[in-house]
């Protein structure tokens, strides 16, 4: 590779760090979000339960 | 519009008062930007030759600056004050113009410390550096005083207002030196006006946003 | 203004297509620049970077401006969002214009392209704008605050652009020229194709964020409702 090759993979390579960079961070936040509202539907269907024994 | 100027004189001359009371921040606006002055001098190569003096000149008064707007809503902040001040104004611009006035006042003074200091100490200013200071200091307060109320509403106000201040502060610096050091200063004048108009018309519409609850 | 979003799978899919697509112009249609051979390549992804991150903050400021005008909550969100997108973007733009004066000028670093000095600026600026916002009570207070603060940002871009221009008078006459648009038409399109194809992932980002961002809220607000 001659150095302007070298640098225009290090331009390129940098966007395409990026967009995977920021596939990590969504894929993290999307199952932070599955977790959350697993855990909110499970407090829902106790109190539906709740509510159906009272 | 009498009402209105009424109102902006009697935010200023309050602010000149209490300042003339307590002393709390023209002394040591003028006294730091003589200590810089020194330090500069310390700073500087020998050989750096006038303009890199002119320039530090500029960093000076914007550090000066900066102090000042650092408490200039400080009054305010004790005991809900500009709640109450936003409450019996009826325009709340009116606030931010008497405070853009009152920290353009202590900023005109420390700088009747500072320009004659550079001139004894560093190199001599002529008529365009002096509209040169003039514009820049209208546009570094009429700013100055917007971004330090959004300032004085959050933590840590102390650190964050330069944060704040600075960057927008780059075009006046850049001003400010060029019609210090061009041999054709007319361009960097009409520039350091243009910021004033903008920043001055936008500060002016945007300043009730940032003080109403 | 009652114009239907756009599906965000469409766009996705758009925006996957045109990327493809620009890649294979950018490297085998469009030919190499007769001056700066292949360097010149980073050009199709350092500019669509740059303008895309002035479309953020352009975005940013409209929807604060709609915040300030309707005191429409759903405004603030879709600002910051903006920003946030328009600060990466902006923080690229400075790591591939650095690259291409690497490859251009042998230095990491020019004072002399004003491209990047306003970017360094505008980077300082708006990573304030976090600051400012992080330091503040959530509330309408904070709100109105930060959407006044994005608007001063779209002011200033242009003002620090002329200061930057009028800079390079006294600080350093340009040494450096970056050759002005002497583009082949393939070149052209190549460029417009990759900045069509950036400013489609950039929307799709900010899409998604906004989306996870509503959800999370959405979310305390149910956690709130569902409290014992």
């Amino acid at each position: 590779m001659t150095a302007a090759e070298k640098y225009v993979a290090a331009a390129y390579g940098v966007f395409l760090l990026f967009v995977l960079v920021w596939v990590v961070i969504i894929a993290a936040k999307l199952s932070r979000l599955e977790r959350e509202t697993g855990e909110l539907v499970q407090l829902a269907r106790a109190r539906a339960l709740e509510r159906g024994d009272g | 519009m009498s009402a209105y100027l009424g109102d902006v004189a009697a935010l200023a001359r309050k602010d000149l008062r209490l300042e003339l009371r307590a002393r709390d921040t023209l002394p040591a606006m003028a006294l730091f930007v003589l200590a810089t002055l020194v330090v500069f001098h310390f700073a500087l190569p020998g050989g750096a030759g006038d303009d890199a003096a002119y320039g530090l000149l500029w960093v000076a008064l914007v550090f000066t600056a900066l102090l000042g707007l650092a408490r200039a809503w400080v009054p305010e902040g004790e005991a809900g004050a500009l709640d109450g001040l936003v409450l019996a104004t009826s325009d709340r611009s009116a606030i931010w113009l008497g405070k853009t006035l009152a920290t353009l006042a202590f900023l005109a003074v420390a700088e009747l410390v500072a320009l004659p200091a550079f001139a004894l100490f560093f190199a001599r200013l002529d008529g365009a550096a002096l509209a040169g200071v003039v514009l820049a200091s209208i546009g570094i307060c009429a700013v100055g005083s917007l971004v330090s109320a959004m300032a004085a509403a959050a933590r840590g106000r102390e650190v964050l207002l330069p944060l704040l201040f600075l960057p927008l502060a780059i075009p006046l610096v850049v001003g400010g030196v060029g019609s210090s050091i061009s041999p054709e200063p007319g361009k960097y004048l009409a520039f350091l006006a243009l910021y004033d108009a903008v920043f001055a018309i936008l500060s002016w519409a945007a300043f009730e946003y940032v003080v109403t609850e | 203004m009652s114009i239907a979003k756009p599906s965000l799978t469409a766009v996705a899919i758009l925006a996957a297509v045109l990327a493809g697509v620009s890649v294979a112009m950018i490297f085998f249609v469009a030919p190499e620049d007769a001056d700066q051979g292949l360097s010149q390549k980073i050009f199709y992804v350092h500019v669509p970077i740059a303008l895309t991150a002035y479309a953020c903050f352009g975005l940013g400021a409209w929807k604060a401006l709609r915040l300030l005008l309707t005191r429409g909550e759903r405004y603030d969100l879709e600002s910051y969002t903006a920003i946030h997108q328009g600060t990466i973007f902006g923080a690229l733009t400075l790591v591939t214009g650095a690259i291409w004066a690497k490859a251009s000028w042998g230095v990491w670093w020019t004072w002399s392209s004003n491209q990047l000095v306003l970017f360094l600026v505008l980077f300082l600026f708006y990573c304030a704008y976090f600051m400012l916002r992080f330091s503040i009570e959530p509330g309408p207070r904070r709100e109105r605050i930060s959407a006044v603060y994005a608007l001063f940002g779209v002011a200033l871009i242009p003002v620090s652009f002329f200061a930057i221009r009028l800079a390079n008078d006294f600080i350093h006459p340009t040494v450096f020229t970056r050759e002005g648009p002497q583009m082949t038409g393939e070149m052209f399109a190549a460029f417009c194709v990759s900045w069509a194809a950036i400013t489609l992932v950039a929307y799709v980002m900010y899409r998604t964020e906004l989306a996870g961002k509503r959800t999370d809220l959405h979310l305390r607000e149910l956690r709130e409702a569902l409290a014992p």
